[in-house]
């Protein structure tokens, strides 16, 4: 089976795996089967780290550890007064893909790291920041979703939210998924909804998509106009926020309706329009996919 | 965070942009004496501007002109106190008037949809950027790596086809709005109007600042902080790192992920149509760890709020497994009684995902008083409100 962006070929290194929520992750990783296969860290760069008798290597720069260990794929778990510096020398190392963890980045670091990769031929794709990273079932993970609440399977995911992908990846364990993507939910990031439901049309293994957003921004609206467009694979979506008030930030620095702009209705409403199914609740959001999946 | 009209242009000041002179009164006396200040050097007007977080002020009646320190305190005294679009007036600007010539419109901001800042720029300023039609509008994408330089910024003054006797002082005014937008991390730098004054020069008329919280690291934002519009509940939740907003319903809402947060509000109140409209009582995210701390945490913010006749606990087990957050339930009921605090309004709670059965047995054999267990997340919702309702 194939997936999108990460697969069991995917070789993983971790920047911030000395730190706690690095180990704590990397070991989780490992444990999910996910080839990683070392770790950055200026100030340890020639140490090693030992995880349940996996030793792996520390490198200096990014650049080092995909020389040494041919890694394709980083996941970012530094600070946020470290993490744009951290982005800019994965893009400079040309990683294909660097997976942004961290919460609470500043949105102009994110701008500026976002604009380098730009200058520097869009050679890396970036997800996050503040996302959980992506996971593909059975085969690989890089990030914090947990591996075992799901299973291998043909529905494709793209969300904003961290747990709400959990609940759904759960919802839905016994049909399985080819891959898991959390965007994130800050008001600039890399990987959009439009990547995810490209890379997902375009993957044969992939039948039918769920694309959950929620409130703040206008990125369901376009990604519905992406859908009408591009996409002939049936799409079920949720958006999370219709009773959110205007003018308050619902945990997400993104998640704020402002004026008539970003509430849930209007996303639904665009969604409904070109033929998404919206469910009203989560729950009611895996049935209607349920459906979908036993009609195919 | 948002600014009020006078702390931006206090930043504006800071930077070198030019403002009107001017100062804030709590009360109509202080308003006389600023007014007395502006008259005696030798100004003609002056103006007095509600400061709320809100636009549409001037429709509202709470921006007017006085002749002299009389009617400044007349017209503070009736623009103190009065409530625009929910938001009461605690105090004023008092400003020297300007002889206005022409009227313009800038702004820097976040581009979500280029993943890039933005700047507008109109001729056609003064009112509701909204209500300017889209030809008359320049929107020029700003490179962060590239900025804005004068000449970027009279670049920009050009585009938004300003006479050619505004753009020096405009584009020395962009300029210095750009320094503001990066320095400060701020997501908006808006000034509607921008004048260009009868004796030719380019002031901020009006100022709105927008800072990214998440910058608070690098930046010393908590100082601008409205700590007198800030709820008590907010702020006591702050102060343990909680992530939680009042909001006006009865049932309390405890959960982990922004997103499944915003959903179990969404839950709640359809849920609540059937119990006579019951609502959530607040957001409270707390985040992937679900720690017996954090939960207790929780629970006594959220139960410190009168309005709460019942306390939703929505949680899936990912990272942290439903046996470990259902430990932590538990444990936060002792550490509560350890700070002599009581839960006593019922709780529902529904734990799904991993170790989601050891978890519901723990809680369960743990039988703790006033705990529901509910399954799934639609039911729980429905109990909660029902819950609520019977307790409302």
């Amino acid at each position: 089976m194939m997936a999108i962006w990460l697969t069991e070929n995917s070789k993983i290194i971790v920047q911030g795996m000395t730190g706690s929520e690095g180990m704590k992750h990397s070991r989780r990783m490992l444990a999910a089967g996910a080839q990683v296969v070392g770790g950055v860290n200026a100030r340890k760069a020639g140490t090693s780290v030992d995880f349940d008798g996996t030793n792996l290597p520390v490198f200096g720069t990014v650049a080092e550890a995909m020389a040494e260990t041919g890694a394709d794929v980083s996941v970012v778990f530094v600070p946020p007064k470290f993490t744009k510096d951290a982005a800019i020398e994965a893009i400079d190392a040309e990683i294909p893909l660097a997976v942004v963890i961290t919460e609470g980045m500043p949105v102009h670091d994110t701008a500026v790291f976002w604009a380098h990769a730009g200058a520097k031929g869009d050679k890396t794709r970036i997800i996050g920041p503040n996302c959980p990273g992506i996971a593909s079932p059975g085969k690989s993970n890089a990030g914090i979703i947990p591996a075992d609440i799901t299973t291998p399977g043909r529905i494709g995911l793209v969300s904003k939210s961290g747990t709400l992908t959990y609940q759904m990846m759960y919802e839905l364990r016994d049909i399985g998924f080819s891959t898991c993507v959390g965007i994130g939910g800050d008001p600039i990031i890399g990987t959009t909804h439009i990547d995810a439901l490209q890379a997902f049309q375009d993957d044969p293994e992939t039948d039918a998509i769920v694309m959950i957003g929620e409130i703040g921004g206008d990125a369901e609206e376009r990604a519905a106009a992406y859908v009408e467009k591009n996409v002939t694979k049936p799409v079920v979506g949720y958006v999370a926020g219709f009773t959110a008030p205007e003018g308050k930030t619902m945990g997400h620095a993104g998640a704020i309706v402002s004026g008539s702009a970003g509430t849930a209705q209007a996303k639904k409403e665009a969604l409904e329009k070109v033929g998404v199914r919206v469910g009203k609740t989560p729950s009611e959001t895996a049935v209607l996919m349920r459906e979908i999946m036993k009609n195919l | 965070m948002d600014l009020f009209e006078h702390q931006a242009k206090e930043l504006f000041a800071e930077y070198g942009v030019p403002v009107p002179t001017g100062k804030v009164a709590h009360t109509p006396q202080e308003a006389r004496a600023i007014a007395e200040e502006l008259f005696s050097a030798g100004g003609k007007k002056v103006v007095v501007k509600a400061q709320v977080k809100t636009g549409g002020r001037g429709k509202a009646g709470g921006v007017k002109l006085a002749d002299n320190a009389d009617e400044a305190e007349d017209l503070a005294g009736r623009i103190l106190g009065m409530d625009i679009k929910g938001h009461t007036v605690h105090k004023v600007l008092i400003e020297e008037g300007s002889a206005i010539a022409q009227e313009y419109y800038f702004s820097f901001l976040l581009d979500r949809a280029n993943r890039t800042f933005l700047s507008i720029c109109s001729v056609e300023g003064g009112v509701e950027i909204e209500e300017v039609p889209h030809d008359r509008l320049a929107l020029v994408p700003i490179s962060p790596l590239e900025g804005v330089d004068r000449a970027r910024a009279r670049a920009i003054a050009e585009q938004g086809r300003l006479p050619e006797e505004a753009l020096d002082g405009a584009a020395e005014l962009i300029e210095r709005l750009w320094a503001v937008f990066i320095d400060e991390d701020a997501t908006l730098v808006e000034v509607n109007p921008l004048i260009l004054t009868a004796d030719g020069q380019v002031k901020a008329l009006d100022g709105k600042v927008t800072l990214d919280d998440n910058a608070g690291f690098r930046q010393e934002h908590d100082k601008l902080e409205d700590k007198a519009a800030t709820d008590p509940l907010e702020a006591a939740a702050k102060a343990k790192d909680l992530n939680y907003v009042k909001l006006d319903g009865t049932v309390g809402i405890i959960g982990n992920g922004a997103g499944l947060v915003m959903s179990t509000l969404d839950v709640v109140s359809y849920a609540g149509e059937d119990f006579g409209g019951q609502k959530p009582a607040n957001f409270l995210d707390i985040g992937g760890g679900a720690s017996a701390e954090v939960m207790a945490d929780s629970l006594e913010i959220v139960l410190s709020d009168a309005d709460v006749k019942s306390v939703f606990v929505n949680v899936f087990g990912g990272i942290t497994a439903c046996d470990a957050v259902a430990n932590g339930i538990v444990t936060a009921y002792k550490l509560l009684a350890e700070r002599g605090e009581t839960v006593n309004r019922p709780l529902v709670v529904r734990l799904d995902g991993n170790n989601a059965e050891l978890g519901r047995e723990i809680l369960s054999d743990a039988a703790l008083p006033g705990v529901e267990r509910v399954d799934t997340m639609d039911e729980a919702a429905k109990r909660a409100a029902e819950l609520a309702a019977a307790g409302a």
